[in-house]
């Protein structure tokens, strides 16, 4: 990112900045598929829709609003309006890089829509379509692009020294502690705590894990704007770091049950993917293994934890990116290495000073994103109805919601002419 | 002996199962059905193709009891299975002739009676 490369556009970086757009794309139906497989059958498709509803609603909000506000100078807190509606968002290099503006915008905007997805995870099985819509639109912009504006926009955590290399901030605490925050509003499910929900699928779960983490490495590979160092080094911690998760993910099962389970599995590489997120490219690469074994560690308890709690935050984001992130942050704080990322070190190689802005970062970020999403959501709610009734619970969201279902077999189908059938009309009416 | 067959939600089989465990009624089988039972039909569609579903999804209990159990066990699926909606299911009781343990050998009602497992 030196003055000089800022110049022009630079062919192999734009090249590999095009691919790695589209790779961050992919994870937001891989998200799909790793949450319908964790839900019971009936709600599959209204869990894989959440994550689809965010690829146009969190887009759309991107280019007309969010990508300024996180992107434009502005202030410390907010970004200004200069790029609202995508206005001088062109072929001129974007400031500080070598990639056209209009590729560092939807590079941006890809992860601004996955991590819009992840906040569903609290509220799947239960909450209404329409409302979800709602929330969606407003949270990218309110909590994901102001995040998004501290840390990487020109924004204070970035201005104080905070170091967040692809988005420890405003993408992994910003959705687990907004996750937190929704599942407290919305509530639980019918039944939570009573009867057991079990995930009706753990094959679309690994599947989707399996391609997260494919797609994670454009996103952390991605973030230094480049082929230079940085995205290397952050490239090959993706693979370094959600290994040795995934293996110390295996130990603590083995410990508790006697059994390495496949969801564990499923969900260490998530963990591992999230905590090297923020310091892929400031640490070095056996930092980075050794961040993987640590970050295993407090998700797990985490996760064990959290059902024996009256909080049903479905899928358990707060513990997946929510906590996992904050272990990244600060661990940046530790093992940063001048020798590796040309930026700063960390207090392990004498500069105390660096714990003390990620600790900032590990308190804002989570407090911004619980509070902004309680209070969006109590907003919605005195408008509209947030969750669906306990009768449409029971019958599943899919059939409630889209009029459809995952396994439908086709038994007892009988189609409907399309002006005919009074009675299917009246069902039809009867729909929001 | 009587048969009890019980077609219930699929989402109350956990609140029947509940209720028959606590009415100490403890062998019966279960599998999953499809039927109609004059609920309003469900209409789904798959891009241009609108359909009625007129086959719902249930689970039918079938419980073979001595006489005395039969009440309880009535009200058991009932305490567990209602909502109050149209669709809640039915209860068929019907006679039995001849019930033989495999194990044992045991026929009718010390066949129903269940064995505490030790």
């Amino acid at each position: 990112m030196s003055l000089l490369a800022a110049a022009q556009v630079n062919a192999g970086d734009t090249a590999w900045m095009l691919a790695a757009t589209a790779l961050v794309l992919l994870m937001t139906p891989a998200l799909g598929l790793f949450y319908a497989g964790l839900v019971r059958a009936k709600n599959t498709l209204n869990t894989f829709m959440m994550c689809i509803a965010a690829l146009a609603v969190a887009t759309i909000m991107w280019a007309l609003v969010g990508y300024s506000i996180a992107f434009d100078a502005g202030n410390g807190i907010i970004g200004g309006l200069k790029y609202a509606g995508m206005h001088d968002v062109a072929f001129a290099p974007k400031a500080g890089t070598s990639i056209p503006h209009l590729v560092f915008f939807a590079f941006q905007a890809t992860f601004c829509i996955v991590t819009t997805a992840l906040v569903s995870g609290a509220v799947v099985e239960r909450m209404r379509f329409g409302p979800f819509l709602v929330f969606a639109a407003l949270w990218s912009v309110l909590v994901y692009a102001v995040l998004a504006h501290w840390a990487f926009g020109g924004g204070w955590l970035q201005a104080h020294g905070t170091l967040d290399f692809a988005g420890g901030v405003p993408v992994e605490m910003g959705s687990g502690f907004s996750a937190l925050a929704a599942a407290l509003v919305v509530g639980a499910r019918k039944d939570y705590g009573r009867q057991a929900f079990l995930p009706h699928n753990a094959v679309y779960v690994l599947l989707g894990a399996g391609l997260l983490w494919f797609g994670w490495f454009g996103f952390n590979g991605g973030s230094g704007f480049s082929t230079g160092n940085a995205s290397v080094l952050a490239f090959t911690n993706t693979l370094l770091t959600p290994a040795c998760t995934l293996m110390v993910w295996f130990v603590l099962d083995l410990a508790r049950d006697r059994q390495v389970t496949a969801i564990g599995a499923a969900t260490a590489i998530i963990v591992g993917c999230v905590a090297i997120t923020p310091a892929a490219g400031y640490i070095s690469p056996i930092w980075a293994m050794a961040l993987g074994a640590v970050a295993a560690l407090p998700s797990y308890a985490v996760i064990v934890w959290r059902p024996r709690t009256r909080v049903d935050e479905t899928l358990d984001v707060l513990a997946a990116h929510g906590t996992a992130g904050l272990v990244g942050i600060l661990f940046i704080g530790f093992a940063a290495q001048f020798a590796w990322n040309d930026t700063a070190n960390g207090a392990f190689y004498g500069n105390a000073a660096q714990l003390g802005h990620q600790a900032l970062a590990a308190v804002a970020a989570p407090a911004y994103a619980f509070a902004m999403t309680y209070g969006l959501l109590r907003l919605i709610g005195l408008f509209t109805p947030l969750r669906a009734t306990a009768r449409e619970e029971a019958l599943g969201m899919d059939v409630v919601a889209h009029g459809e279902e995952a396994y439908a077999t086709g038994e007892g189908a009988i189609l409907v002419a399309p002006d005919g059938d009074a009675e299917a009309q009246r069902v039809l009416a009867g729909r929001i | 002996m009587k048969l009890v067959i019980g077609i219930v939600r699929p989402e109350k089989a956990n609140d029947v199962l509940e209720s028959l465990y606590r009415s100490e009624v403890r062998g019966f089988s279960l599998t999953r059905v499809q039927g109609h039972g004059g609920e309003l039909d469900r209409v789904e569609t798959y891009r241009g193709t609108t359909v009625k579903m007129g086959l719902s999804e249930k689970v039918r209990f079938e419980i073979a009891v001595s006489d005395e159990f039969v009440q309880p066990t009535i009200d058991a699926l009932c305490a567990g299975a209602q909502t109050g909606e149209v669709g809640d299911g039915k209860i068929f009781v019907v006679p039995l002739d001849r019930v033989v343990r495999i194990r044992t050998g045991e026929t009718d009602d010390g066949a129903v009676t269940p064995v505490r497992s030790s």
